[in-house]
């Protein structure tokens, strides 16, 4: 009788380990295909910026069309977002999943507002192909608590239309700030209601994006590198301001908006058609309109006072918030952010710049120059670090504010006052 | 514990006295029970905050009074935040009560058009105040905002106007705002002490040969001081406490000319996520409302019936 009980056993012992190895099959052979986390239809709540919205949403719906897992995101205007934030981790009650300006990030992860990732982050196979800027500000204490989502760089747009009614060559945009001045002066004396260049003069953040990368241009400092003393009212930084002011004062830029306007809309002028070069975010999407044929769009680098380019690299960061219970389900929609589908044909192809260098050149970039030079000018550009950037660089009431209004609308003996003002919030 | 307590008919006696302070007080536990929750506790807990060294997003720290109230009065924000509420209360006051009394005489007469502006006076006061003053953000933009090219098309103006470009501006603007609010609030509050005043004073002056300026000067105005006090001090408490309109239509700006006392609380809470300096201002802001309120309350005193 001991036979066929051992044939049966045996017998069922193959079985059963052909079935498990047929089940192990499709991991051994689909590694590209591996899921992470889970993907079991939870309902996710995320938060992320308005300032990034048309490219985070892409993202957002492509994952909601294609998973079982669906997104609930609310987009919340730039300047109330740190407030927002910080009242909802007062009460513990910070959705599943947020994004963040990068500056805004060495004071989140010091305050515990994210979960660590940095093993799920490791046991990505391309977890080494991501650009590292957005990871190493989002890492305090050697743990990773965030991945790079949109990638907002700062360029010059400039409309190859009134260029040419200028007679500038809109195949040539300029490699200097003089060269911008210039231009900008050549177009606003076409009149009516055609502006040379507006920029958000009531708005700190907006200027931090876009003047700033001039002076790194030209290899000057804004900051120290630990964030603590500013460099603001450097001979450098003064000389940015000035050209500004000459913009203002010769009525080149469009006023009095670019008085006002505090930040909501200061992307809005571009598209309009009527503007002849300033800074904008490095992305095309949504951009091409019936003022504004795509065609019409150039970009250059942001370029320094003597020459040199360079950019912003800024944008958002996202990480799963601390209060979330669906880690797992956030985690899924993270890792395929970063994953060669989401960022060759969603972020590509909405030319915009990838958070993959490995992936710059893929087949939508070949296809327009414009997105070359955005993956390009990554190289020559910088993230600012500093704990106490959002209250010094982007509140409303703070310092910088005041030093740039000062430099460029008011009295500009004040800078180095004001600059005072600006050290004493970096160290409190 | 005598049994008969002088001034009244009867008593039952002193257990009956007990009982029924008793009930008494049984029926307004739940009410100290509400205050103590929803206000006592919160107060204190500001209080407590106002003498620690508390942040946002960490927590309880310690305690280090008095260097919030120190960092309060050292802020260069505050005295001229102070000075600009003071200036906005008076002006908002002035327009307000005005405006609500005139709106009130007026729809006090009676006439088949007097229901339909009262329902128009009174329609904004229904609406939020920050979805009014976001409404008004897009009034008042100069990139998407309709009046400006309206009033260029009809000729009214010749060049684009920019209505919060000039702290001047800025502040006629958001009290065009508050004003359009909450104008019909007010006049509310005084329609009702004006339909109070009995007619056959109205009657019996101008049997007298009293002119209408002299009724609304001897008759009127002394019969609605209750209405008026009512009105004056919710508009002047409220107005000290402006918060969402200068908030949304200017954030403070341009340069700091419109930055409000509460802007302060809230701008040293969420961006400075400094919650300790943040209950300090919040204390220092009680007091003076409290002292305002009781001067307040004492100036309109009826001199009669005090």
């Amino acid at each position: 009788m001991k036979r066929p009980t051992s044939c049966i056993a045996l017998a069922v012992l193959s079985i059963g380990s052909s079935a498990i190895a047929l089940t192990m099959l499709p991991t051994l052979v689909g590694a590209a295909d591996q899921t992470f986390g889970t993907d079991n239809g939870a309902h996710l709540t995320m938060w992320s910026r308005s300032a990034t919205q048309a490219r985070a949403d892409a993202l957002i719906q492509a994952y909601n069309a294609s998973h079982k897992n669906h997104i609930d995101v609310t987009f919340v205007p730039t300047d109330d977002y740190q407030t927002k934030v910080g009242a909802a981790a007062a009460a513990n009650s910070l959705p599943d999943l947020f994004s963040a300006d990068v500056v805004f990030m060495p004071n989140w992860t010091s305050a515990g507002l994210f979960q660590d990732l940095t093993a799920r982050i490791a046991a990505l196979p391309y977890a080494g192909n991501i650009a590292q800027g957005a990871i190493t500000v989002s890492t305090w204490d050697s743990k990773k608590y965030g991945l790079p989502f949109v990638v907002d760089l700062s360029v010059w747009m400039y409309n190859k239309k009134l260029f040419k009614q200028a007679g500038l060559d809109p195949e040539k945009p300029p490699k200097s700030l003089a060269e911008f001045a210039a231009d900008a002066r050549a177009v606003a004396k076409l009149g009516g209601d055609v502006h040379g260049t507006f920029f958000g003069g009531n708005c700190p953040g907006c200027n931090v994006f876009t003047w700033w990368p001039i002076a790194w241009a030209d290899g000057e400092t804004v900051m120290n590198p630990e964030g603590t003393e500013s460099h603001l009212n450097s001979a450098e930084n003064k000389a940015v301001y000035a050209a500004f002011r000459g913009m203002v004062d010769e009525g080149s830029a469009l006023m009095p908006d670019s008085k006002t306007e505090s930040g909501p809309t200061w992307t809005a002028y571009f598209p309009k058609g009527k503007i002849g070069i300033m800074p904008m975010p490095a992305s095309l999407q949504g951009m091409a309109n019936a003022a504004l044929a795509d065609a019409d769009i150039g970009v250059a680098a942001i370029a320094g006072v003597k020459g040199g380019t360079s950019t912003f690299i800024g944008g958002d960061a996202i990480g799963i918030s601390r209060d979330s219970k669906l880690a797992d389900a956030a985690w899924n929609f993270l890792a395929w952010v970063e994953s060669d589908d989401a960022q060759i044909e969603v972020v590509a192809k909405g030319g915009n710049v990838v958070s993959r260098p490995d992936l710059a050149n893929n087949k939508y970039s070949a296809k327009d120059p414009r997105l070359v030079l955005f993956n390009s000018v990554t190289k020559n550009g910088q993230t600012p670090f500093a704990k106490n950037f959002g209250s010094t660089f982007n509140d409303p009431q703070g310092p910088w504010l005041v030093l740039m209004r000062d430099a460029v609308f008011g009295d500009a003996s004040r800078i180095d006052a004001d600059n005072k003002a600006i050290n004493s919030s970096l160290n409190p | 514990m005598s049994s008969i307590t002088p001034g009244r008919g009867f008593s039952l006696g002193a257990g009956w006295r007990r009982r029924h302070q008793l009930w008494g007080l049984i029926c307004a536990i739940p009410t100290l029970a509400f205050v103590a929750v929803f206000f006592l506790t919160p107060l204190g807990l500001v209080a407590r905050m106002s003498l620690s060294s508390w942040t946002l997003l960490t927590g309880y720290r310690a305690l280090n009074f008095p260097k919030n109230f120190v960092s309060v009065w050292n802020s260069p924000l505050l005295w001229p935040a102070v000075v600009f509420t003071i200036e906005y209360t008076v002006l908002a006051t002035v327009l307000l009560i005005a405006l609500g009394l005139g709106m009130a005489l007026l729809a006090q007469e009676t006439g088949r058009w007097v229901g339909a502006l009262r329902t128009i006076f009174l329609l904004p006061v229904a609406l939020g105040l920050a979805s009014a003053s976001l409404l008004f953000w897009g009034f008042y933009s100069p990139s998407i905002g309709p009046i400006s090219p309206m009033l260029e098309a009809a000729g009214v103006i010749h060049q684009p106007i920019s209505f919060l470009e000039t702290p001047t501006k800025a502040l006629l603007s958001t009290t065009f705002l508050v004003v359009w609010k909450f104008a019909g609030l007010y006049m509310l509050i005084l329609l009702v002490g004006l339909q109070s005043i009995p007619h056959d004073l109205y009657e019996a002056s101008a049997l007298d040969g009293a002119s209408r300026g002299q009724i609304f000067r001897h008759i009127t105005l002394p019969l609605l001081r209750p209405s008026l006090a009512l009105a004056l001090i919710l508009c002047v408490t409220g107005s000290l406490l402006a918060f969402d309109q200068f908030y949304i239509l200017t954030k403070g700006g341009p340069d700091n000319a419109t930055v409000t006392v509460v802007q302060l609380i809230y701008r040293e809470a969420f961006q400075r996520q400094n919650l300790g300096a943040s209950a300090a201002i919040s204390v220092v802001v009680l007091f003076a409302l409290l002292a305002l309120n009781a001067l307040q309350f004492r100036l309109l005193r009826d001199p009669e019936r005090s």
